[in-house]
């Protein structure tokens, strides 16, 4: 019991101003802890009952709207759209007539009505040229070209370039990010404390606003035309460097910006953090002789490396899911994602490729999973130290 | 730290400075030049001679007589009635924060109070939807919707959207509750209330911090979503953010971008009043998961 009390104790030390309130209002409510010794059992574990009446809702509302879609998911991945039905058409206009293959629209909707899933394809749609390209694969390795020449002919397969481009934003950005955030946060936290407020409240601003905005925003100022887009031609003394015309160009800018986006976040925990370092310890090294860098070096980071697992692995997995830059910065000539994949598949308004949307999602949902293994031990350890 | 802070040297010191200056810049400059474009016209805020033009409003003065113009945000509210998808970001985004946030503190007062080893699965099953990327569940719904025929319509995304957030309000709201005493509760019990006065009337009380700080996150969810509610929403019924990445397709070529410029801006402000009004809300609730686990 001693020990239950110790610890709400710390945890309401250490919870600041919300539990302050909430150790008030306890006392007002009688001495909780006199009432403990004589409680029954039945209150220390919610009855089963309870517990599923309160948490029936979130849980409904879960199963129908993520478990069931990712069971969609795999079942759609195993059909194929129907071939499309085609007709003749010649349509004329001033510059002469054409001939136009159009899809039988009407025989479309009998057949899709009969099958809304489509045909079914097997793993087909799994290994075909615009997933994993196993035939492509087997033939540029044939084709004995230096790992030079390979390397470069399966990045222009669809699924490997998406690939390639969302593991290099995952882990380029994150560690980048983190660090970028660990400098702010040393750097604001030598701040004169009355500045802090504002310079938070700036530094906040890159990660709060909408993706899709923010990636536009910035894809303004690096047009050609925009203000750093031009800045770099001039720097460059090529005029006509551009997003459109350099990949690599496009890769960086798609780097800064996702660095710009989640720096602040790091920065916001890991100010947090030092907000906690112990100042005592601080000090004693200090009376050691440790210079400022080794302070940082053996007092600071090892106290914030927790937290910096923590932000590191909520990152890798929001920064696999790399969406909307590719969108705003109409990257998609030079870099594409995953989940930009996918949303391509969708987007088209009258051939929606779900069979082949559904395979990628698969493929990225396995690879959000290998992420998670990490998160998921680490859960778990810390769940079995706390029923312990 | 702070007695640190007056035994830097000078050169470490001009290095944080120049440092500090240069991030609050990259941080502020991109929204206060878009905020400082979005009233010149296109010409200047997309100057081919050089960005002075930008700054002087060389082009706007020709134009339109005066160094400013609000061209971009009449074309923008008033001939594509931005208006229409701003009320419908309005009603997306309250609704899902005042669902989400019902059904998350029934959920998450559960979790945190009930001891049994389903609960721990229950969360991480949550860790593990949490980090599913929408877009592969959207995939999941298009045509089930379509079958359904409730493809298009709010309340559908609505729906959706509390059920995506849902992960991330169990977690955030859980770790709340967790630091509320449990003892609080157990009295009220004691006293003969039932679970659910308990909570009513002794725990959500004390939770306001706690509520405020996942509603706001939620709300930034709902209005940040990109995904969901460009995938899910048919053109009459799209929020400001689809409508914006619609503006862009349609308007670009026409030579109005500055349409879409003006409609981001406009998409901003919200943002920075929120930000304004409750950093300190965000920046807990940011350090909450962090600090706590």
């Amino acid at each position: 019991m001693a020990r239950l009390f110790s610890l709400s104790r710390a945890i309401v030390q250490f919870r600041g101003r919300g539990l302050a309130m909430a150790a008030g209002s306890a006392k007002l409510t009688g001495a909780p802890g006199a009432c403990l010794v004589f409680l029954p059992d039945w209150t220390k574990l919610m009855p089963h009952r309870t517990f599923f009446a309160f948490i029936f809702p979130s849980l409904l509302a879960m199963l129908l709207f993520i478990t069931l879609p990712i069971v969609s998911v795999a079942v759609q991945s195993l059909f194929h759209e129907h071939e499309a039905i085609l007709t003749s058409v010649e349509s004329c206009d001033p510059f002469g007539c054409q001939t136009q293959t159009k899809v039988d629209s009407a025989a479309m909707a009998a057949i899709k009505k009969e099958h809304p899933l489509g045909q079914f394809a097997g793993l087909s749609n799994y290994t075909d040229h615009n997933h994993l390209a196993l035939k492509d694969l087997g033939q540029i390795f044939a084709s004995g070209a230096g790992w030079r020449g390979i390397a470069s002919q399966i990045m222009d397969l669809p699924f490997y370039r998406a690939l390639a481009f969302t593991l290099v934003y995952c882990f380029a950005v994150t560690p980048l990010a983190m660090v970028l955030g660990f400098i702010i946060a040393l750097a604001v936290n030598t701040m004169p404390r009355f500045w802090r407020g504002p310079a938070i409240f700036v530094s906040i601003l890159p990660m709060i606003i909408t993706p899709l905005v923010g990636s536009l925003i910035l894809s303004w100022m690096f047009n050609p035309a925009g203000i750093l887009g031009a800045t770099l031609q001039s720097l460059s003394g090529d005029p006509r460097l551009s997003l459109r015309a350099s990949a690599t160009l496009t890769w960086l800018v798609l780097l800064t910006y996702g660095i710009w986006t989640n720096g602040p976040f790091s920065f916001v925990v890991f100010y947090a953090g030092l907000q906690t370092v112990p100042l005592d310890t601080l000090e004693s090294a200090k009376i050691d002789g440790a210079s400022r860098w080794e302070s940082t070096r053996f007092v600071i980071i090892p106290h914030l490396l927790p937290l910096a697992t923590f932000v590191a692995l909520v990152q890798l997995m929001d920064n696999f899911r790399v969406f909307e830059p590719i969108v705003g910065f109409s990257a998609e000539a030079n870099a594409t994602s995953l989940s930009w994949l996918v949303y391509n598949d969708l987007v088209s308004q009258d051939a929606q490729q779900f069979g082949s949307a559904a395979a990628t999602s698969m493929m990225t949902i396995i690879g959000v999973i290998i992420l998670l293994v990490p998160v998921l031990i680490r859960t778990w350890r810390e769940f079995s130290r706390k029923v312990v | 730290m702070s007695d640190a802070v007056n035994g830097r040297p000078a050169g470490l010191r001009v290095l944080t400075t120049a440092f500090l200056a240069a991030w609050l810049i990259a941080a502020l400059f991109p929204f206060a030049w878009t905020v400082w474009g979005s009233f010149k016209v296109e010409g200047d805020f997309f100057s081919r001679v050089s960005f002075w033009n930008a700054i002087h409003g060389t082009r706007t003065i020709m134009q339109t007589g005066g160094a400013y113009t609000l061209a971009g945000y009449d074309g923008a509210w008033i001939k594509n009635e931005f208006w229409r998808p701003a009320i419908n970001t309005v009603i997306v985004t309250l609704c899902v924060t005042c669902i989400s946030l019902v059904v998350g503190t029934l959920g998450g007062y559960a979790l945190a109070r009930s001891g049994h080893r389903y609960a721990f699965w229950v969360l991480i099953a949550a860790l593990v939807f949490r980090a599913m990327p929408h877009i592969t569940l959207v995939s999941g719904y298009l045509l089930p919707f379509f079958q359904m025929n409730i493809w298009g319509v709010l309340p559908t995304t609505i729906i959706v959207l509390v059920a995506i957030n849902q992960p991330f309000t169990l977690w955030m709201l859980h770790s709340f509750f967790l630091s509320i005493p449990k003892d609080l509760d157990e009295s009220a019990l004691v006293d003969g209330c039932s679970r659910f006065q308990a909570f009513r009337l002794v725990i959500i009380p004390v939770m306001w911090p706690g509520v405020v700080t996942t509603g706001l996150f939620s709300f930034l969810l709902g209005y940040n979503d990109f995904t969901v509610t460009s995938m899910l929403l048919s053109q009459e019924n799209q929020t400001m953010i689809p409508k914006i990445a619609s503006f862009l397709g349609s308007i670009e070529n026409a030579g109005n971008v500055m349409f879409a410029v003006a409609a981001v801006v406009s998409a901003t402000v919200p943002l920075f009043i929120l930000v304004l009004f409750f950093q300190r809300q965000i920046v807990s609730g940011l350090t909450a998961g962090a600090v706590k686990g």
